[in-house]
């Protein structure tokens, strides 16, 4: 099997570049900080704590519909695994399938590269618009921002996406980009915003669910009526057939892949899958999973170039910026199965409270926790301290359709990140000290006598503030005085005329 | 809300012959050991009232998992090797933790796998198998729901993240609970979302780990439970110690604790 790139990068899958953090996230908080900030927006908090409330609930009905449900996770497993082990050989398949059927197919290494990539084919077009099908590809590499450097417009035609892209904001959800707003929210985004960017909303607009969405549609028709070039991402591109396929609900995508004479397609290189009938397993996994229906309204698939139907010049754009990096770890790479689904970010309990603006990226929740800190590698302080940013609770495993082990890689990605630190902090200290203790229950059980002493000293009452790094604890909590006599002291005292099996 | 309450019977025969003699290992857990001794003096009376024999390795520490999840997997590994060395010669070992039994089987064989320690791995595989958190003891190995426990109070039930997600004990906590006689179990709302605890978690995250807490805070206050119950002591210090400064007037107690509970000695 062949470990170099067809066409494009120099670089061997087995290792790789790290992606440069974009000029959004520079500086960002680490995950701590930020979520502290979150938590203060009692209105994100309540958007959140619902939406994520209905899309579980949701989710969990679906799901229970399906006996077979946990064969297609394995299956869907199985088919990413298999992509990834084998993943020049399918990227050179997918390239030669493409441009048997007349696309044209590009490599980039990086953001900066797939950007440039776009902005120059837009420019040939003398375009200064694009009209754009919702993508995580392109909001990773900011390609918005590029275009707008160069003069081109790109609208956002999802409804949530342009919610955020109208209110100046961040996405906060892979799925649904403006989770954290409400519908009164958006009713002031829209009247507030729309009439600078085109058709402006109806002067009656109310905060009805019918009424916004009318208000996004008239306001994007002329948009989609226009455009001669759209950018979309792909939630699958398969091998053997040379076949882009994207999921949508709201068939703004549709309009997108349809309409415009040039069609750019921005994806990232773990995307692949091997044949066409494994995407029988993932249309089954991915709605459920990520909107919590049987089956979405839209999915559009296309093979290349269809004389006289549809865009007359199709691009991809695939891109690495960083995947390679994430490949090279043979435990870590499994996030590469990921299909954007956002189930573990509506069952996370950390993500419910700190939102996604927390996480410093646009892949925020459990996935984002251990992706960023793979794609950018470790050096900034929100990817740092990303890896710490869960309880370790398990939901999002439970919930992943491709069974990514997120717990076990937190867990491996916080050794990475106190490896890197060179053990020099005052918890590292800590930690080697209490491993000390522990080694041996001799020295256990002498810090058990002083716990016991300072349980006597207390005699039962409860601590209200601690000092040090137990000060966050009692901020909001108590502290259990410890008891007078530990566990093995019982032990000992009832059986001190009876040997135990220690006396071996 | 839904209360299922437990009509009190006549005191079942609780000594299945398979208990008889059964030689038992306590894993109690370092911070049981420390600081909770209750719940392990709870197993013990538990288990010796249902026949089997209890001994305690006095050489036992600490499973490691503290140091695994911070990060610090080289200090976790000898704390495998004492595990291993402590409890192999066993043929069952208990734990009142679903947390700690699932770092054992989830961890251990990855920690010795990945230091290279091929004699550990193998000595590890051998052993994980027979380490059962004390729901799984009861119901799995003595055959035993209802073990003769009375309990005359309204209860809801917290399961832990890790006994139910990486332990995998299943409802067995729950089974046991509504086998008590005297005992009302509330359902609690979300039950199965996290506390907000997370070990290190708690300390480093403080602010969200104290906006989940009083989540399952409000929820607990919602069942109107005197007692709440759940099979991990760090879980209930984290939920009791939000509910003791909100001064909810709810008691957290460990599973092992409501289960040794009788009319003679209670709880």
């Amino acid at each position: 099997m062949t470990t170099t790139y067809p066409s494009g990068p120099t670089s061997a899958p087995t290792s790789g570049p790290l992606q440069a953090t974009t000029a959004t996230f520079i500086g960002m908080p680490k995950f701590p900080k930020a979520a502290k900030e979150a938590l203060a927006n009692t209105q994100q908090r309540r958007n959140l704590a619902h939406a994520t409330g209905v899309i579980r609930a949701k989710r969990a009905g679906v799901v229970a519909e399906l006996p077979q449900w946990e064969d297609l996770r394995l299956a869907g497993a199985a088919a990413k695994d298999e992509t990834m082990t084998h993943l020049a050989a399918y990227l050179e398949q997918l390239e030669a399938n493409l441009v048997r059927n007349g696309a044209q197919v590009h490599w980039a290494r990086d953001a900066a590269e797939a950007c440039q990539i776009v902005v120059d084919i837009a420019a040939a077009k003398g375009v200064d618009e694009v009209v754009k099908v919702k993508s995580m590809a392109t909001q990773e590499i900011e390609l918005n921002e590029a275009l707008e450097a160069a003069g081109i417009h790109a609208w956002e035609t999802d409804l949530a996406e342009l919610i955020v892209q109208l209110g100046h904001d961040r996405p906060s959800h892979i799925l649904v980009p403006a989770i954290h707003r409400n519908r009164s929210e958006i009713r002031e985004i829209f009247r507030r915003e729309m009439h600078l960017v085109g058709r402006p909303a109806p002067d009656d607009l109310t905060d009805e669910p019918r009424r916004l969405a009318e208000a996004a549609r008239l306001h994007l028709r002329e948009k989609f009526l226009r455009a001669k070039v759209a950018v979309s991402g792909a939630n699958f591109a398969i091998a053997d057939t040379g076949t882009l396929v994207v999921v949508e609900s709201e068939g703004n995508g549709r309009m997108c892949l349809t309409l415009p004479e040039t069609l750019i397609s921005v994806v990232g290189i773990e995307k692949v899958l091997p044949t066409w009938q494994d995407l029988g397993t993932f249309m089954q996994l991915l709605p459920r999973s990520s909107t919590g229906e049987r089956m979405n309204p839209y999915t559009s698939m296309w093979t290349g170039v269809h004389p006289g139907d549809g865009p007359q010049e199709v691009h991809v754009v695939l891109i690495d910026n960083g995947r390679s990096h994430v490949l090279a770890d043979p435990l870590g790479r499994q996030a590469l199965r990921c299909i954007r689904c956002s189930a573990c970010l509506n069952v996370c309990p950390v993500y419910e409270r700190a939102g996604g603006h927390a996480y410093g990226s646009v892949y925020p929740g459990p996935i984002g926790a251990v992706l960023n800190p793979q794609l950018r590698g470790t050096a900034s302080d929100v990817d740092k301290s990303l890896p710490f940013a869960s309880t370790l609770c398990g939901a999002c495993f439970e919930a992943c359709p491709v069974r990514i082990d997120i717990p076990s890689l937190l867990v491996h990605l916080r050794a990475q990140v106190v490896d890197e630190s060179g053990r020099k902090s005052a918890e590292a200290k800590a930690m080697k000290a209490m491993a000390w203790m522990m080694g041996d229950y001799r020295r256990l059980e002498k810090a058990q006598k002083a716990a016991t002493l300072g349980g006597r000293l207390l005699k039962g009452r409860t601590i209200h503030t601690m000092p040090g790094p137990f000060a966050p604890w009692t901020s909001a909590r108590d502290v259990p005085s410890p008891p007078t006599s530990s566990f093995r002291d019982w032990w000992k005292a009832r059986n001190t005329d009876s040997t135990t099996e220690d006396q071996r | 809300m839904t209360a299922s309450s437990i009509t009190p019977t006549v005191t079942p025969a609780v000594t299945p012959t398979v208990a008889k003699g059964l030689k038992v290992a306590l894993f109690a857990a370092c911070y049981n050991d420390t600081m909770w001794p209750g719940t392990p003096i709870a197993v013990v009376k538990l288990l010796e009232r249902l026949g089997c024999r209890v001994e305690f390795p006095q050489r036992q520490t600490c499973c490691g998992q503290i140091f695994t999840n911070t990060g610090y997997a080289a200090e976790a590994l000898p704390l495998v090797r004492g595990f291993v060395d402590t409890f192999a010669a066993y043929d069952a070992i208990v734990a009142p933790t679903g947390s700690c039994v699932g770092a054992i089987r989830h961890q251990h064989h990855d920690l010795a796998a990945a230091a290279g320690d091929v004699a550990l791995t193998r000595a590890v595989d051998a052993l994980t198998p027979k380490v059962y958190d004390l729901s799984e003891f009861l119901i799995d190995v003595l055959g035993v729901t209802d073990v003769g426990a009375y309990f005359p109070h309204r209860v809801t039930f917290h399961p832990t993240c890790h006994s139910i997600r990486v332990a995998g004990v299943g409802d067995r906590p729950q089974r046991l609970l509504q086998a008590v006689r005297g005992l009302t179990l509330v359902d609690l709302p979300h039950k199965e979302e996290c506390c907000g605890f997370g070990g290190t978690f708690s300390l480093k995250n403080a602010d969200v780990s104290i906006a989940m807490a009083s989540d399952k805070a409000r929820h607990v206050r919602e069942t109107g439970a005197e007692v709440l119950v759940a099979g991990d002591n760090m879980c209930l210090m984290n939920m009791g110690s939000v509910l003791a400064r909100q001064r909810a007037g709810v008691r957290v107690m460990h599973l092992a604790e409501v289960l040794a509970s009788t009319e003679e000695d209670p709880a």
